[in-house]
């Protein structure tokens, strides 16, 4: 294939010489969205850092880690953040819509024929297995999350997620209030363990 | 159904502020959707919300187009395309600025103790989420076994989830959950 002359930067780091263009940004984006059940993330990974090499695995690891800083939908973010930084606000926006227009039509349509046919006894029933496994799955990337915080044995890190859990789950309180007290309490308590750790 | 402007303004605020307060990703805001859906604003049923999640998670595509189920379920077609966009656009907008500063001032030394202070909390989010689905989905014994054999079987292998979702709404329309 003809390519133009690389970058010395961009070939330093194994990286493809071109930066995708809105349309391809576009199109990435629909492919990993549309072939991730359950989740997006693998496929933008595997998109972005193994098939297209548009960013070096540690480059994609600080954008996501950015984007789970981040409140919203990390993929979402993560569509955005890595649209503009290749094609500034058009990129971003070509990501996005990528991302989320061909899956939210989807979802739409099987929204209409469930408002149609949702009292019919056979969805219903095929409904509710698949929402059993569907909370199945919720349950194991949440423990899989939880591991190496449980492995830390941080008091700190382990107080505050039991206290969320407690409040948010098992009292219902609204996530504002949650939020705007554990927040900030978390963050200060990090702060001056680090700083006790440090010393 | 004949929502009035206000059911969109309800909407366009209630998501709106949800996206900003999704620390830690869309699940983590489950309970508080199921919270202002089915408790506050009775949008839907405790049924109806366990079946928008099953919907959405079988379907591809970011597990955040809940709230466009949510959103057609309350205001047809513009109700869905309202919510979504409540929810992923204020949200991008922050993303955009914010990615566009780190970018010059990276590897400073808030990014990181924010992150590590606030990965409990949303993790302690995403656990209450999982307790307030399984209490509304797993109404029988059959369903417990259901949702446990899932879980072990995802945090164990790397089986593509559509397997025990399609097998599991099979059982579910033989009847046997």
């Amino acid at each position: 294939m003809d390519q133009p002359a690389p970058s010395s930067d961009t070939a330093a780091r194994g990286l493809a010489f071109e930066p995708p263009g809105l349309l391809e940004l576009f199109l990435a984006f629909s492919k990993m969205s549309l072939a991730g059940f359950g989740g997006v993330l693998v496929w933008a990974r595997r998109a972005i850092v193994d098939q297209h090499r548009w960013m070096t695995p540690d480059e994609f690891n600080e954008a996501f880690a950015l984007c789970q800083l981040l409140p919203g939908a990390n993929i979402v973010n993560l569509a955005i953040v890595f649209g503009g930084r290749f094609r500034g606000f058009a990129g971003s926006l070509a990501a996005f819509l990528g991302l989320l227009l061909p899956p939210s039509l989807i979802v739409t349509t099987l929204g209409v024929l469930y408002s149609h046919a949702g009292n019919l006894p056979l969805l219903q029933r095929t409904l509710s297995g698949i929402a059993c496994a569907a909370v199945g799955l919720f349950l194991a990337v949440t423990v899989r999350m939880m591991v190496p915080l449980l492995k830390r044995k941080n008091p700190i890190e382990i107080g505050s997620m039991v206290a969320v859990f407690v409040a948010v789950g098992l009292w219902q309180a609204p996530l504002v209030v949650v939020l705007l007290i554990a927040l900030p309490l978390s963050l200060a308590v990090t702060y001056l363990w680090r700083k006790r750790v440090a010393a | 159904m004949n929502p009035g402007l206000g059911t969109y303004l309800n909407l366009l605020w209630t998501f709106g502020l949800m996206s900003l307060l999704a620390v830690g990703g869309a699940n983590a805001t489950l309970p508080e959707m199921h919270r202002v859906a089915v408790d506050v604003n009775h949008w839907l049923t405790d049924a109806q919300f366990a079946d928008m999640f099953a919907i959405a998670q079988f379907s591809p595509g970011p597990n955040v187009l809940i709230v466009t189920l949510i959103g057609y379920q309350v205001a047809g077609l513009p109700g869905a395309a309202l919510t979504t966009f409540a929810m992923c656009g204020p949200a991008g907008v922050l993303a955009y600025f914010v990615a566009n500063f780190f970018q010059r001032a990276s590897h400073s030394f808030w990014p990181t103790i924010i992150q590590a202070s606030f990965v409990p909390v949303s993790i302690g989010l995403m656990a209450a989420g999982g307790y307030v689905l399984a209490i509304t989905v797993d109404t029988s014994l059959a369903a417990v076994l259901v949702t446990l054999a899932t879980a072990l079987l995802a945090a164990g292998t790397r089986i593509n989830p559509l397997w025990p979702l399609a097998a599991a709404g099979f059982l579910g329309f033989m009847g046997f959950v």
